[in-house]
C-alpha cells in the first residue's frame, strides 16, 4: 500500500503529511519544555532569598555549545538545500558537518556534568562547609563508618549562602587550597548532582532532556546520512522531504537551547 | 507557495545563513554582556533584557532557517494553538508565584 501524500503535497492543506506531522509533534514539545521551564520560574521565585545560584555553569561553555548549536542548525538547512538543488555531495558534506558538531555539543556537555559530579559540598560538624572539587579518598574513606579522608580542591565558608553567588566579588577572590577533611568531622555530604538542590535539578531536568533530544535528532540525521540516503537513488523529492523534516525538528531543538542557555547560565 | 516549493538557490542559502549566524553571534554576546553588567541590584531588569534577546534570537532561528516567515496557514493555525496554550500556561505559572496554600511556609 502506498502512503499518500508522502511527496506532493495534499489540496486541501497545501503541505505533505509528514510536514504536518512534525509541526503538530513540535507543538507538544514546546509544551513539554514549558511545563519543565514553569516548573523553573516557580523554582526560582520560590527559593529563600540568598539561596537560587548565580554563576555556577561555565558560560564559556555554554557560549561554544550555543554557537555549535547555531552553525549545526545552519548545516541542517544547507543539507536540505544541497538536496533541493539535486548536489547530493554537498548534502553529504552538510550533514556529516550537523552530525560532528551534535557529538562535540554532546561531549561537551557530558564534561559539565562530570565537572558537576565530582564538585562536592561537604558540611562540617562545627557548622562550616567545605566545598570543591574532588581530589582524592582515602582507601579507607567510609563516611558511615567515619573513617579515612577526604581532599578537595577548593574553599572553607561559614555560610552556606557564600557557596550560592559565585559571580559576587568575594567568592571571586576566594582563594582555592587543598582542603582534607576527616570522615569523623563530616555531618553530610554530597556532590553537585540532581539531588543537590533545586537548581540542580531543573537544571539536570531541562538540559539532560535536552541532551536526549539532541541525541535523538542525531540518530535520525546519522541514518538520513548512511542507510537511509538508499532513498536519493530511487524517490529523490520524497528524500529531500525527509530531510526537511528532520531538520525543523533539529531547528526546534536549537530554540530550545537558544532559551536554556541565558535562563541556567547567564541570568 | 510554501518554502519547500520554492526554486532554490544553493549560494543564497548560504549567504543568508552567514548572516543569521553573524546576528546569533552578536545577540549571543549582547546576552553575555548584559549577564555581567551592572544593571540596577536585582536581576529583574537584566533577566527581562537577556530573554528580550532570546526572542530575537528565536525569531531567526524560528522565521529564516525553519521557514516560518512563508509558511502555510495550516501551519500558522497549529502555532497560534500552541501559542495560546503556552501563554496559558506561563501566565498560570506567574499568577501561581504567589499563591501559597494555607499553611505552607512562605519567605
Amino acid at each position: 500500500m502506498e502512503i499518500p501524500y508522502t511527496v506532493h503535497n495534499r489540496p486541501d492543506t497545501g503541505i505533505y503529511n509528514a510536514k504536518v506531522g512534525i509541526w503538530l509533534f513540535l507543538a507538544s514539545e514546546v509544551m513539554l519544555f514549558g511545563g519543565l521551564f514553569s516548573a523553573y520560574i516557580l523554582l526560582r521565585v520560590g527559593a529563600e532569598p540568598g539561596m537560587w545560584p548565580h554563576g555556577w555553569l561555565n558560560v564559556t561553555l555554554g557560549t561554544i555549545n550555543t554557537l555549535l548549536l547555531a552553525l549545526s542548525a545552519i548545516t541542517t538547512l544547507l543539507a536540505w538545500a544541497a538536496c533541493k538543488v539535486r548536489d547530493f555531495t554537498k548534502f553529504k558534506i552538510f550533514h556529516a558537518c550537523t552530525i560532528l558538531l551534535a557529538l562535540t555539543f554532546l561531549g561537551i556537555k557530558s564534561y559539565e556534568y562530570h565537572d558537576k559530579l565530582i564538585h562536592y559540598e561537604i558540611k562540617l560538624n562545627n557548622g562550616t562547609f567545605a566545598d570543591g572539587h574532588l581530589v582524592e579518598k582515602s582507601a579507607d574513606f567510609d563516611l558511615a563508618k567515619k573513617t579515612g579522608t577526604v581532599t578537595l580542591h577548593g574553599r572553607i565558608v561559614e555560610d552556606e549562602k557564600e557557596l550560592m553567588d559565585l559571580r559576587a566579588p568575594a567568592a571571586q577572590s576566594a582563594k582555592l587550597d587543598e582542603v582534607t577533611i576527616a570522615a569523623a568531622d563530616i555531618k553530610k555530604m554530597g556532590n553537585y548532582g540532581p539531588a543537590h538542590n533545586t537548581f540542580t535539578a531543573i537544571y539536570f531536568t531541562l538540559t539532560g532532556l535536552h541532551a536526549l533530544h539532541i541525541l535523538g535528532g542525531t540518530l535520525v540525521i546519522f541514518y538520513l546520512w548512511g542507510p537511509g540516503s538508499r532513498m536519493w537513488k530511487t524517490d529523490p523529492e520524497r528524500f529531500t522531504n525527509r530531510i526537511e523534516v528532520s531538520g525543523l525538528f533539529w531547528h526546534f531543538v536549537d530554540l530550545v537551547w537558544i532559551f536554556l542557555f541565558p535562563v541556567l547560565y547567564l541570568t | 507557495m510554501s518554502e519547500s516549493e520554492k526554486p532554490v538557490s544553493l549560494q543564497s542559502y548560504i549567504r543568508l545563513c552567514a548572516v543569521v549566524f553573524l546576528v546569533v553571534l552578536c545577540t549571543t554576546s549582547a546576552m553575555i554582556a548584559t549577564s555581567f553588567s551592572h544593571l540596577g541590584d536585582g536581576w529583574t531588569l537584566k533577566v527581562a533584557i537577556i530573554l528580550a534577546i532570546a526572542v530575537v534570537n528565536a525569531f531567526l532561528v524560528a522565521g529564516y532557517l525553519m521557514h516560518l516567515l512563508s509558511e502555510k496557514k495550516l501551519i500558522y493555525t497549529v502555532l497560534a494553538f500552541t501559542v495560546f496554550f503556552f501563554i496559558g500556561l506561563m501566565g498560570l505559572t506567574v499568577w501561581a508565584t504567589n499563591g501559597f496554600p494555607p499553611g505552607t511556609a512562605t519567605h
